[in-house]
């Protein structure tokens, strides 16, 4: 009798257990999904910006489109991207590339002067900002699913249906890095 | 980390109620009591009907009325692009819509949240604020202040406002009719029972006035602090932007004490500035203190 109690209020526990971390995970899972869909939407900022760029660049140099190829097919490479990683190498090359196309610009007074294209530059620096932003907000809730993931208890219920790690948008993310990224920013922002 | 925010989330909910509560039934009281001495239940109803409304009010529209006295117009884009983009960008990174963005015409540097939830929330910078910081200590505060949207102080930081001016007003009004209206009714014994409400008023303003200072206590504003150096991974720049504000000599011209705890440092600090002379903090200033010594939210911040 209070042997069969005993039990009985064990496993009530141990389910209330389970729909608590199951009920975490879920959210934990969609909120991953929301930060990187904000992710993706500053990158089609940025894919649909480039080609616009690329044409007023092009009337005032087009001795220069050795630069303007590399970007043309980084980007394309970085919208074929898959996972995260991939995806995170690929937008870092295409960043350095715009990066060198606007050095490579300051040869060039009229298009310096050219309205479109400051607004261009412009727009292109916040969209990288914004990058950078929704990168660590989606890392940020990765970090708390995989802890959860990883961790006991929560880590048998997560083998239990099955919920699996995300992967960290950008690899090299220490302090030193940010440091030199936000430095950078200050440079162009001016 | 996101347990502890959300643990502060519902403790503010629940501190919001208790005040909300607490006015209601206070203006209840009253009510009862001068419908007693009248001999007429209407008074009564017409007190309730007003601390309803009141509430209600203080819901809804409380983060207008402040942005009102602080004489905050709305910022438009091309023109603050900076701060634009600086709002946007913090608010990505810590997962909140962007707040409206309102700027301050006022040489005095200064920043405050209000709203009632993060989808209906502001943010408000001084125009000195903005000439007087570069960018990551602009972005220091913007962080310092999307912390407070984060953490659910904004409902409570301006409910506060409504609701602790409100009984100011009615405790202003008994003490005139005491005083001035007194005379009139010469056949009844007593401005008695009306005198003691008086005197009951002025005993509660300054218990008024530490129930705010709990309301919005000043470990709220070491947290958003913190949150604040979360976002940017920078603690110094807001550091560094509390010491710029601190040492300004310009006073807030819109402020007063109802409004006072709302800003990200203290709008009554900048007394002592004045004239180069150290002027002591009268007593009103000392009751509403509300923000911690700049020098130990830089040192917390760079510890």
């Amino acid at each position: 009798m209070t042997l069969g109690l005993i039990i009985l209020s064990i496993i009530a526990v141990l389910v209330i257990l389970t729909v608590v971390y199951y009920n975490k995970f879920i959210s934990l899972r969609t909120q991953a999904g929301e930060a990187w869909s904000d992710i993706d939407v500053q990158l089609k900022r940025r894919y649909d910006l480039i080609p616009n760029l690329i044409n007023t660049v092009q009337g005032y140099a087009d001795h220069e489109s050795k630069t303007l190829e590399r970007v043309t097919e980084l980007r394309t490479a970085a919208m074929n991207a898959g996972t995260p990683q991939e995806s995170a190498k690929a937008e870092n090359m295409l960043s350095g590339a715009l990066k060198s196309l606007f050095a490579v610009s300051e040869n060039y007074p009229d298009l310096k002067a050219n309205e479109n294209f400051a607004e261009l530059q412009r727009e292109l620096t916040d969209t990288e900002n914004k990058i950078q932003a929704s990168r660590r907000f989606y890392n940020t809730t990765v970090r708390d699913l995989n802890i959860s993931i990883e961790a006991f208890p929560s880590n048998v219920v997560a083998n239990m249906f099955k919920f699996t790690k995300r992967e960290f948008f950008d690899l090299d993310d220490n302090p030193e890095e940010r440091e030199n990224i936000k430095v950078d920013f200050k440079g162009e922002d001016k | 980390m996101a347990a502890n925010l959300y643990t502060l989330q519902g403790k503010n909910k629940k501190k919001t109620w208790l005040l909300m509560s607490l006015f209601l039934v206070f203006v209840i009281v009253i009510g009862y009591f001068v419908s007693y001495y009248f001999q007429s239940p209407v008074i009564l109803y017409f007190f309730i009907a007003f601390s309803i409304i009141a509430n209600i009010f203080s819901y809804w529209f409380s983060d207008k009325m402040v942005l009102k006295i602080a004489h905050a117009k709305e910022a438009n884009k091309d023109e603050y692009y900076d701060l634009y983009t600086t709002v946007e960008n913090l608010s990505i990174t810590a997962g909140l819509p962007t707040p409206k963005i309102y700027v301050i015409n006022d040489v005095s540097p200064n920043a405050f949240a209000t709203g009632r939830d993060e989808n209906h929330s502001a943010v408000a910078f001084t125009t000195g604020l903005l000439n007087l910081l570069d960018k990551s200590e602009l972005e220091g505060v913007v962080a310092h202040e999307l912390a407070h949207i984060g953490n659910r102080d904004i409902l409570l930081q301006t409910v506060v406002v409504v609701l602790v001016g409100m009984i100011a007003m009615i405790a202003d009004f008994f003490l005139r009719v005491t005083i001035y209206g007194g005379g009139r009714n010469n056949d009844n014994k007593g401005g008695g029972p009306l005198m003691i409400l008086a005197l009951v008023f002025v005993i509660l303003s300054p218990i008024v006035a530490s129930i705010l200072k709990l309301a919005i206590s000043r470990k709220r504003e070491f947290l958003a602090d913190a949150t604040g150096a979360m976002l940017t991974r920078y603690p110094e720049g807001l550091a560094s932007a509390l010491v710029k504000i601190e040492g300004s000599a310009h006073e807030m011209r819109h402020v007063n004490h109802a409004t006072a705890h709302m800003y990200i440092s203290d709008p009554y600090s900048n007394l002592k500035n004045k004239d180069g002379k150290k002027k002591k903090p009268g007593f009103m200033t000392r009751i509403f203190r509300t923000h911690p010594p700049t020098s130990d939210r830089v040192k917390e911040l760079l510890g």
